[in-house]
């Protein structure tokens, strides 16, 4: 039988070798030929790790920390490893009750699995940290991870500072997926224009993970890592202090003030109005506060300073007595004998406050008294200069002249989003004119008016210029980098380079505008800013304004502009302030002025400043159009939301808000702005909101 | 040994032993590579019997023991035992219905003191012995059908218990005796159908029916084709072809079913369908699981396995990530790492150079086992041998086919390497009493 069957033995050794050479070539397969598997694996079991470096620090220039990093911290639960814990005990420790306690343990379970860590209670308050911290060796499972955290110890700055946010795809595509989901980026301001400064430089570190997603050590014991490096500081000009009391100054109100060294170009102090507490885009009510603040009217996001843009009225008159006398068209003792309006162009326009005596005998008491018509006039003997063959060409003389003192260009500070403001073009003028215009089309350019618009900022590099009698340095805030790289030379070297544009004006000429500008203070419109012992160089501004509303055109109240320097020698400063339909230049904005020179020259106020400082900072400007215009805006959004998701909660929740609108209309109260956080410049940006909703429960009751 | 005790090593097939020692040090190490943890005291943790590696290592110790005094024990004693010990086997086997203690999704084990004691394990030795005695008494005609089925019904009668036992890979092990018939005459015909009713019903579980209908019919028709001339000639070939078509659609389509749905329990046939990591279609209105039922099942599910497997011995490459470099197996990836799925170790870790090195001992072991039984004398040792390397290539083809994706995840340890104090007690047993027998060759058992 055995013999009989021997040849099955063969048979049998094949089907064994068979079977192993299919195994073979499968692992061939696998091992060999598909080179998936070691991707896969290495996702399965190493994790990259990101390390985040601390973003850089920004100080001012006494080296204080005006903006910082801090740490908060997340309470994390770990579910599997929470065992014979007293509940009880730690709701009460958290302040939350037991059964939300077993509804987050469950969340978190359900999100997260039960073995790694998810986010139990976010961003916790010190006391709540100090609380948890003392108590955490009875609570296993549970942990605090760090949150670093953008802090802002004087509440200021918040427009030069800018904020930082979580990339979004936009800034992730810009940068060549550079960032990643979930990395912060400088969304404005220095933060985001000294980006690359301040957020040092990433570092990863590959750990190896294990099945439940737990990391267990270090991938080749650290050999793949590379370390974090943190990022760099800034040291600013701004004075923090400086900074603090125009914040002061500007609250509950509309506009922008720049404060500049004119030696260095070195930006003093920043503000645009309205404000608000950089603190309040921080933290856990963050978001809340920036969506808030997104759709508030008033544009509480808008930094009016380099981006608002105004006529600047009288405040050109000295940058047009310049041009005038370096073109020479007039002399320094040049006058026109005004009789109280403008005649030569036949409409009697602009008409002037003063009306004869000699009151533009010259250059310099042309500006003393602020004579309109003196400037309309040298406005049209500098375009119809004959050397320069027609009023186009005079007209685009002109227009270089003003590009040279900064307006109608940008200037190029360390800050984004900056508004070139607006000079018009000879286009412009062909087309509204029909290609026919003279000087007298647009002589009211001579006084800062007609196509004309201009930043605070430019309005204080004007009179950086003229303080300096004729060169300038780039406005920028950011004095150094600590450990200034050769790229960071690079960056800084633009704001480094004097610019000697308008030197070429005779100094004569300079000296009767700055006396001019120093009479303005001491006998003129400007009396307001006279300060002992320094002589300060001033020239106010006054500018009508309409807008419209509802389809009517109204007049608002005048903005109130005052640009100066100061000392007259040797200047220090040079202040441009707009305060938006507020009335004369002398009223807001002069004393504004002198209060910032005052601190900054003497680090002390008068009393008399003291009492104006209690009295401008208290006092709301705030124009109120505004609250028909939110109201509006409003409306049309909750109309808008309920047409393309048909949800009316909005709509109801306006209507609410409107009856009581209308219950007010018609008995209007003398209403107290509401406190809406603790610095007074919050209170002016969204007021309506919380009052609205007290008042309205009692009428629906 | 050679030297102090002339007398056993007589006859003693050494390459076999050798061979036997490298594939145990090979596992240790996998087992070893699998379970460390960094900062583990190597030397100690050997021995104080804590870690898996260690524990293997006794196992071990004691296995070795035991093969030795199996190679003091005379070879006529198994052949004389053979019936009695599979006795023991039923008996072991039938008393872990009452006492198999409760551990979760096998109820074929038993709790001795520390050790947890597997009958069905132990029972392929006592099988292979009395298969071979049953097979070589003088009497056994094993041309003869009734002959056939007493054979098959002492290989299968185990695997019947096991199944019982909810360890289906186990029982399937059985199967691979029908080897050990085939070599002493069993028809080919058998196999072949039995093979090809096996792979039907596989189809069965896997294909969708109507496919699977559609796929038999067109077979047929091929056929068919292929035989039109021998058809027109000879009209019962058709019938036959035709029969067979109807048998097999008919098994498919109803059989199949029918035994699914009312013979076996429910849970035994979501056993079945989970080998193949499918879901159990034949469940009542409302017995549907939910979604994220379903999810969890295929996390933990042996398809979740197979891809970690899959993953860990891919990315081992040409020559591996070394021994404890290997991220997948040593971070718990692969469940069952040190028992079922060993193999990832060995692929991961030493990458496609040490598993042929692996596969190649594997083969040179049974192509060495076939070679000594052809040269026995004896038929009861030529059946026992047989059976031995029947028992192994099963382990080994499907243990390692089941790593690679190209079997369905039965749980069935991998001969030697695998953890496990019973299957190396087992495995050693059987291939010690196998030397034993080789080593008197020249005699004949009855």
């Amino acid at each position: 039988m055995s013999v009989f069957n021997q040849s099955r033995s063969r048979i049998i050794r094949i089907i064994f070798l068979i079977a192993f050479v299919v195994i073979i070539a499968q692992l061939f397969y696998l091992q060999v030929i598909e080179g998936k598997y070691r991707q896969l694996a290495m996702d399965n079991a190493v994790f990259a790790k990101v390390v985040y470096p601390e973003r850089g620090i920004i100080f001012d220039r006494k080296g204080k920390a005006i903006l910082n990093n801090t740490i908060i911290y997340d309470l994390m639960v770990t579910p599997a490893e929470v065992k014979g814990i007293d509940t009880l005990e730690f709701c009460r420790l958290i302040g939350i009750d037991t059964a939300e306690f077993k509804k987050r343990i469950l969340e978190a379970r359900f999100k997260n699995t039960a073995v790694r860590p998810s986010v139990f209670k976010g961003l916790l308050t010190k006391e709540l940290q100090a609380r948890f911290e003392e108590n955490s060796w009875k609570y296993p499972g549970f942990n605090l991870v760090e949150r670093p955290l953008r802090t802002y110890p004087f509440n200021a700055a918040a427009h030069i500072l800018g904020y930082i946010r979580e990339a979004d795809t936009k800034d992730i595509e810009k940068s060549g997926d550079f960032y990643r989901q979930g990395d912060y980026i400088g969304k404005t301001g220095l933060e985001a224009y000294y980006e690359k400064v301040l957020m040092g430089q990433r570092g990863v570190q590959y750990m190896i993970k294990d099945n439940k997603n737990r990391l267990v050590g270090h991938y080749e014991n650290g050999a793949f890592d590379t370390a974090s490096v943190a990022g760099r500081g800034l040291r600013t000009y701004i004075d923090v202090e400086l900074q603090q009391l125009a914040e002061r100054l500007m609250s509950n109100k509309v506009g922008g003030l720049v404060a500049i060294d004119p030696k260095t170009g070195g930006i003093l102090a920043m503000v645009s109005g309205p404000n608000f507490n950089p603190n309040d885009l921080t933290g856990s009510e963050g978001s809340k506060n920036y969506s808030r603040m997104v759709l508030d009217v008033t544009g509480p996001m808008l930094n009016r300073a380099i981006g608002g843009r105004y006529e600047p009225g009288s405040t050109f008159k000295p940058l047009g007595a310049l041009v005038a006398l370096n073109e020479g068209v007039i002399t320094p003792s040049y006058g026109y004998p005004c009789g109280g309006r403008y005649t030569l162009c036949g409409h009697g326009k602009p008409a002037c406050t003063h009306a004869g005596g000699g009151h533009a005998a010259n250059v310099r008491l042309s500006i003393a008294n602020s004579c309109n018509a003196y400037y309309a006039h040298i406005y049209r003997l500098t375009v119809d200069n004959p050397k320069y063959g027609n009023v186009k060409s005079g007209y685009l003389k002109w227009r270089e002249y003003m590009n040279t003192f900064g307006l109608g260009v940008r200037l190029g500070l360390d800050l984004p989003n900056e508004n070139p403001g607006f000079i018009a073009d000879t286009s412009v003028y062909n087309k509204e004119n029909a290609n026919y215009w003279t000087s007298c089309t647009n002589l009211t350019l001579g006084i800062g008016q007609d196509k004309m618009l201009t930043t605070p900022l430019q309005m204080a590099n004007a009179m950086c210029i003229v303080a300096n009698r004729g060169y300038y340095y780039t406005p920028h805030f950011v004095e150094k980098i600590d450990g200034e790289t050769e790229e960071d030379t690079v960056l800084m070297n633009k704001f480094r380079v004097k610019h000697d544009v308008l030197t070429h004006i005779p100094d004569t000429a300079f000296t009767a505008v700055i006396e001019g500008m120093n009479d303005v203070v001491k006998f003129g419109t400007a009396r307001v800013a006279q300060i002992p012992n320094i002589d300060v160089c001033a020239k106010t501004g006054t500018a009508e304004n309409y807008t419209i509303l509802d389809g009517k055109r109204i007049k608002l109240p005048n903005n109130s502009m005052f640009v100066c320097f100061a000392p007259k020698y040797n200047p220090k400063i040079a202040i441009a302030v707009f305060v938006q339909n507020a009335g004369f230049g002398a009223t807001w904005a002069g004393p504004i002025s002198r209060i910032m020179i005052e601190k900054y020259l003497n680090d002390t106020l008068m009393t008399k400043s003291k009492a104006d400082l209690e009295r401008i900072a208290n006092t709301n400007l705030m124009p109120a159009y505004f609250k028909r215009l939110q109201y509006k805006e409003d409306s049309i959004r909750a109309y808008n939301w309920y047409r393309d998701y048909k949800d009316s909660s909005l709509i109801k929740r306006f209507l609410k808000l409107s009856a009581s609108v209308n219950e007010q209309k018609s008995a209007p109260p003398a209403r107290k702005m509401p406190e809406r956080s603790k610095k007074e410049t919050m209170a002016a940006i969204m007021p309506k909101e919380k009052i609205y909703h007290k008042q309205a429960n009692p009428a629906a009751a | 040994m050679r030297q102090s005790n002339p007398a056993i090593s007589k006859g003693i097939d050494w390459s076999l032993v050798w061979i036997y020692l490298l594939l145990v040090s090979i596992g240790l190490t996998a087992i070893f590579a699998a379970t460390y943890k960094e900062g583990d005291a190597v030397i100690q943790s050997f021995i104080n019997f804590k870690t898996d590696y260690s524990k293997q290592f006794y196992f071990f110790c004691f296995s070795a023991l035991l093969g030795f005094f199996i190679l003091l024990t005379d070879s006529k004693f198994f052949a004389a035992t053979a019936n009695l010990l599979y006795a023991v086997g039923i008996v072991m086997l039938l008393l872990v219905f009452p006492f198999h203690s409760p551990i979760k999704g096998t109820e074929s084990i038993i709790k001795l003191g520390a050790f947890n004691f597997q009958p069905a394990e132990l029972c392929k030795i006592f099988v292979a012995l009395a298969l071979a005695k049953y097979l070589s008494r003088p009497e056994t005609d094993f041309t003869k059908t009734r002959s056939q089925l007493i054979a098959a019904g002492i290989a299968l009668f185990p695997a019947a218990l096991t199944i019982m036992q909810s360890e289906t890979g186990l029982a399937l092990v059985y199967f691979s005796f029908f080897i050990v018939m085939y070599r002493e005459g069993l028809p080919s015909i058998v196999l072949i159908i039995g093979f090809s009713i096996a792979a039907l019903i596989v189809a069965t579980i896997v294909i969708e029916p109507n496919t699977l209908a559609i796929i038999l019919t067109a077979i047929a028709a091929f056929i068919i084709y292929l035989f039109r001339r021998q058809i027109k000639r000879r009209r019962d070939l058709l019938v036959t072809i035709l029969f067979l078509w109807a048998l097999c659609v008919g098994i498919q389509r109803f059989a199949v079913p029918m035994i699914f749905k009312n013979v076996l329990q429910k849970h035994q046939v979501e056993r079945i369908y989970d080998l193949f990591g499918k879901d159990n279609p034949y469940l009542e209105k409302g017995e549907e699981i939910s979604a994220e039922d379903a999810k969890k099942k295929k996390e933990s599910g042996s398809s979740y396995n197979v891809r970690q497997s899959k993953i860990a011995i891919g990315s081992g490459r040409f020559f591996g990530k070394g021994l404890l470099n290997a991220t997948q197996t040593r971070y718990d990836f692969v469940p069952e790492q040190r028992t079922d799925f060993i193999f990832c170790t060995v692929g991961e870790g030493f990458g496609f150079l040490g598993s042929i090195i692996l596969l190649g001992l594997y083969l040179i072991l049974l192509l060495r086992i076939v070679t000594i039984a052809e040269r026995q004398r004896s038929v009861f040792s030529r059946c026992y041998a047989y059976g031995v390397a029947s028992v192994f290539f099963f382990h080994m083809a499907i243990n390692i086919a089941m790593t690679i994706g190209l079997a369905p995840v039965i749980g069935i340890p991998l001969p030697f390497i695998s953890y496990g104090g019973t299957s190396l007690l087992t495995f050693t047993i059987m291939l010690f009493i196998l030397i034993r027998l080789d080593a008197d060759r020249q005699m004949v058992l009855r």
